[in-house]
């Protein structure tokens, strides 16, 4: 299936590729697996452009890289080549299933940058480049982006070991049944943990700004303006207005925003490296803190993967629970976000804390069921760990049915008509919808831009094809329906939940086989859910063992920002601070 | 008209502020109905899901009631019934740890060989994640989710590593905690040690039989008993060497061994009123 010649007609006919392409695609990647297609390196800007125009596939969802040396599984036994390009394509007028898509990296380590064809792969290719040291040809800005220039290496690839190292996979020997303590610092101390790449010095060290856009100072030769400087101005990275710790590279002329440049990786622990050591299931309470307002969700997105690559069915009752928690959890997380975008429009405190209020009793009820109202790791593959506790369904339906519509319904009053909310949100920050989909922006972002793609219509997983829902879209893609979207789109949220927990069966919580002991078999998947803040999907390749060979998230509030720079050009700097709170990012997640 | 949207919402501030400014005026406010007063302005309180208005609590004088459910360092169980650890150094709670914060030393007879019983267990409390794994995942029910959050201390090590004297709490202590859980947990432990009971007999009869008619055949097996891995000096010098080296630690912690022994007692007599406290709890949350 591998050889390139043998097979080359056939998949191209299944990819819907014309005869002047077959010869790009080289075979599929695999029978028995999800299909994916192997395409010659020279040729995927072709086939990514065919793809794009002719068959519809206009959104890149994930693009990723594995490093495949050493891997024991069979189904790549006779292929050298070690670093692989993963594309997953999607159709957002059709909906349905993704297309993926191959690249084998040739010995020198480059290939074409996708850049041109979808805009939306800039960030996920500067992370390619940074963790595995993949270079893009024809990349606009192919700088390291979560790691800083000093940092040695390229922590993905298989052979790069970290400061404290023990072993390739857990559980480590030296814990049991000999386990005396070892405190780590003392074995490796601080400041001889650090190694540099050959020949750099920390001390000569400056940071590069010398990169476009944000370098570029404009020339106003024509006489129409008076010459005035602009400057480089960093937002961030300590400051409240950016929802964690990250910053924003901007040059100014005045007030105005001339380019803007998002900087990230400050909150950067290799989540991926860590998911490649754990267990599968150990990996449950970690996807906890990438979105950490939506553990919930994130749990349901990792299981869904690790569900779709081993084949384990979950019960009733358990696929009621997790709508339900999801949905409880897209209204923490609009709550959440609507107060925060006051906030960040100077509304200080009094929105925010108003629209958290409810907030409280759901993490009340998140941590009566699972033990924490944040970090919740509730769901396991298979099912959910625990059963309702006494009396919990009686409060989650008193919520549903009368408090969140009415919360919900106060905030609309209190908000949506107010005047300066108006004046500052309506026409800021706009994007057309066309380019919000090739920056591969996902979530409520693009249904505030009027397109109607959610995945829970779009490509339903659990049980979403039973519960009569609406998908709420806006026309005018400011700020201003990016507010209003989430509130809409919260009031959706309590009728799924009312409808779940009116129907919700007794019976089982858990199926049977999802322990700590589990190999998922041979093979690779990528799965998707509408997380609130877009689209959350996980990359898991395994080779039989009971660790994950590649883990990779595909993470909403990453990729959003692709559209930050492009969105802020032309605006204030405080618009810039409410743009960038309109994207609704949590940086656990953005920086992974 | 111009301003009416921001009249309605200043509206919706004012109801706000006249919620909780009613329920302030109350003799009881709503927020501490249903709430256990411990005196000295001391509660524990539950916020009630119909709460209107703002809810403060006056951490630390009033304190969340804690779900059973809630997690947050484990702890292993003496089983007071029995005057044993629960725990048999089976080592699965150290491998579904997903930070390996768990580290055992599996104990050893006179003879070096090992017994189910751990002479050491440390936890990292700065590492743990609080999952809760090592409970789903333990068989012998010697590993448990404990509520005690107030944890800071100054340095991480080694004050936040605990040894298993700093883990071990009483059954009633668990029992306190989660009610529900540790009933549910009886019941299964009564019926699971009657099975066994009634196996054992059956097993013990049929090998009285079987023993009779092989009892030439097994003089001959008995030499091939397990030899011990290490040699008895060796083990004796081992221990020697932990013995100095738990000497040493404690003669850098300043605490001789009457120290330990008061902090061990007053550990243990605050752990006893927290479960005092908790239970009380408990019955007035019952009552209602």
């Amino acid at each position: 299936m591998t050889e390139a010649t043998a097979v080359a007609e056939a998949p191209a006919n299944d990819l819907g590729l014309e005869q002047d392409l077959a010869d790009a695609v080289l075979g599929t990647w695999a029978e028995d697996t999800e299909p994916a297609f192997v395409i010659a390196p020279d040729r995927i800007l072709d086939v990514l452009t065919r793809l794009r125009d002719a068959s519809g596939y206009d959104f890149l969802s994930n693009l990723t890289c594995v490093d495949y040396q050493g891997y024991g599984g069979k189904l790549r036994a006779d292929i050298d080549d070690r670093l692989e390009i993963v594309y997953n394509l999607y159709s957002t007028s059709r909906g349905g299933g993704s297309i993926a898509l191959h690249v084998r990296v040739p010995e020198d380590d480059t290939i074409p940058s996708a850049t041109s064809v979808y805009p939306g792969a800039n960030l996920q290719e500067r992370e390619v480049y940074d963790l595995y040291g993949v270079k893009f040809d024809g990349h606009p800005n192919l700088r390291r982006i979560l790691l800083w220039d000093g940092f040695n290496g390229h922590p993905m690839r298989k052979d790069w070991h970290e400061a404290y190292y023990e072993e390739d996979a857990k559980p480590f020997r030296s814990r049991h049944p000999q386990g005396e303590y070892a405190f780590q610092e003392d074995k490796l101390p601080w400041a001889k943990n650090t190694t540099y790449p050959a020949g750099w010095d920390p001390d000569s060290w400056e940071q590069a700004v010398a990169y476009v856009p944000v370098s570029q100072a404009p020339q106003h030769d024509d006489g129409a303006h008076l010459d005035t400087e602009s400057i480089v101005v960093n937002l961030g990275p300590h400051h409240p207005s950016t929802h964690g710790v990250f910053r924003m590279l901007t040059r100014v002329e005045g007030e105005t925003i001339l380019a803007l440049e998002p900087e990230m990786g400050y909150l950067h622990r290799n989540h991926e490296k860590i998911g490649e050591r754990n267990t599968w299931l150990m990996n449950m309470p970690f996807t906890d803190r990438l979105d950490y307002l939506n553990s919930m969700s994130n749990n349901w997105s990792y299981a869904l993967a690790v569900e779709k690559l081993a084949g384990i069915e979950v019960p009733e009752r358990a696929e009621y629970l997790r709508v339900i928690m999801a949905e409880f959890t897209r209204i923490v997380n609009h709550t959440w976000s609507i107060g925060f975008i006051l906030n960040d429009l100077g509304a200080l405190q009094t929105p925010a804390l108003y629209a958290i209020e409810e907030r409280e009793m759901i993490l009340d009820l998140f941590e009566a069921v699972s033990g924490a109202r944040m970090m919740c790791n509730y769901m396991r593959f298979g099912g959910v760990v625990r059963d309702l506790p006494e009396g919990w369904h009686g409060q989650a339906a008193y919520l549903a049915n009368e408090r969140l519509p009415r919360a919900l319904d106060e905030l609309d009053r209190m908000l949506t008509e107010n005047e300066i909310l108006r004046a500052r949100g309506r026409g800021v920050g706009y994007l057309s919808v066309e380019d919000l989909i090739s920056l591969s922006v996902s979530g409520p972002m693009i249904r505030a831009g009027g397109l109607a793609y959610d995945i829970r219509k779009a490509e339903p997983y659990g049980i979403y094809d039973r519960f009569d829902f609406d998908i709420p879209t806006l026309p005018n893609s400011d700020i201003y329906d990016r507010y209003y979207i989430r509130m809409l789109e919260a009031k959706e949220s309590v009728r799924i939940l009312q409808q779940a927990l009116r129907d919700m069966p007794e019976g089982e919580t858990l199926g049977g086989r999802g322990g700590y002991t589990l190999r998922a078999p041979e093979g690779q998947v990528y799965s998707r859910i509408e997380a609130p803040k877009g689209e959350l999907g996980f990359y898991l390749a395994s080779d039989g063992k009971t660790q994950p060979w590649r883990y990779h998230v595909r993470s909403p509030s990453y990729i959003n920002l692709n559209a930050l720079g492009p969105m802020s050009v032309g605006y204030k700097v405080a618009d810039a601070i409410v743009i960038l709170g309109a994207i609704d990012i949590v940086l656990g997640e953005v920086d992974r | 008209m111009f301003g009416t949207g921001l009249l309605k919402g200043l509206g919706v501030t004012l109801k706000h502020a006249l919620d909780t400014f009613e329920d302030d005026r109350e003799s009881v406010p709503d927020r501490y109905k249903g709430s256990l007063e411990l005196g000295n302005n001391r509660r524990i309180i539950q916020q009630p899901i119909d709460q209107e208005g703002l809810l403060t609590i006056q951490y630390p004088e009033e304190k969340r009631l804690l779900p059973e459910r809630f997690r947050y360092i484990p702890m292993l169980i003496w089983d007071s019934e029995k005057h044993e650890d629960r725990c048999t150094a089976c080592g699965i709670c150290a491998k579904v740890c997903p930070p390996q914060c768990i580290w055992i030393v599996r104990d050893s007879d006179e003879n070096g060989k090992p017994v189910t019983r751990c002479s050491e267990f440390y936890i990292d409390a700065a590492v743990c994640m609080s999952c809760s794994f090592c409970v789903e995942f333990c068989p012998f029910d010697a590993i448990k989710m404990n509520h005690d959050y107030e944890l800071a201390v100054y340095d991480r090590n080694p004050q936040l590593v605990y040894d298993m004297e700093e883990l071990t709490v009483p059954l009633e202590y668990y029992a306190a905690l989660w009610p529900t859980q540790y009933e549910e947990e009886q019941a299964r432990r009564k019926e699971e040690e009657e099975q066994k009971r009634k196996q054992e007999e059956e097993k013990a009869a049929k090998a009285a039989a079987r023993a009779a008619a092989k009892s030439a055949a097994a003089a001959d097996e008995s030499a091939t008993a397990a030899k011990p891995k290490r040699s008895a000096a060796e083990l004796q010098a081992l221990a020697k060497e932990r013995a100095a080296q738990r000497q040493a630690q404690a003669a850098d912690g300043g605490s001789s061994d009457d120290d330990a022994a008061t902090a061990k007692r007053a550990r243990m007599e605050e752990l006893k009123r927290k479960a005092q406290e908790r239970a009380r709890q408990r019955k007035l949350d019952a009552g209602e």
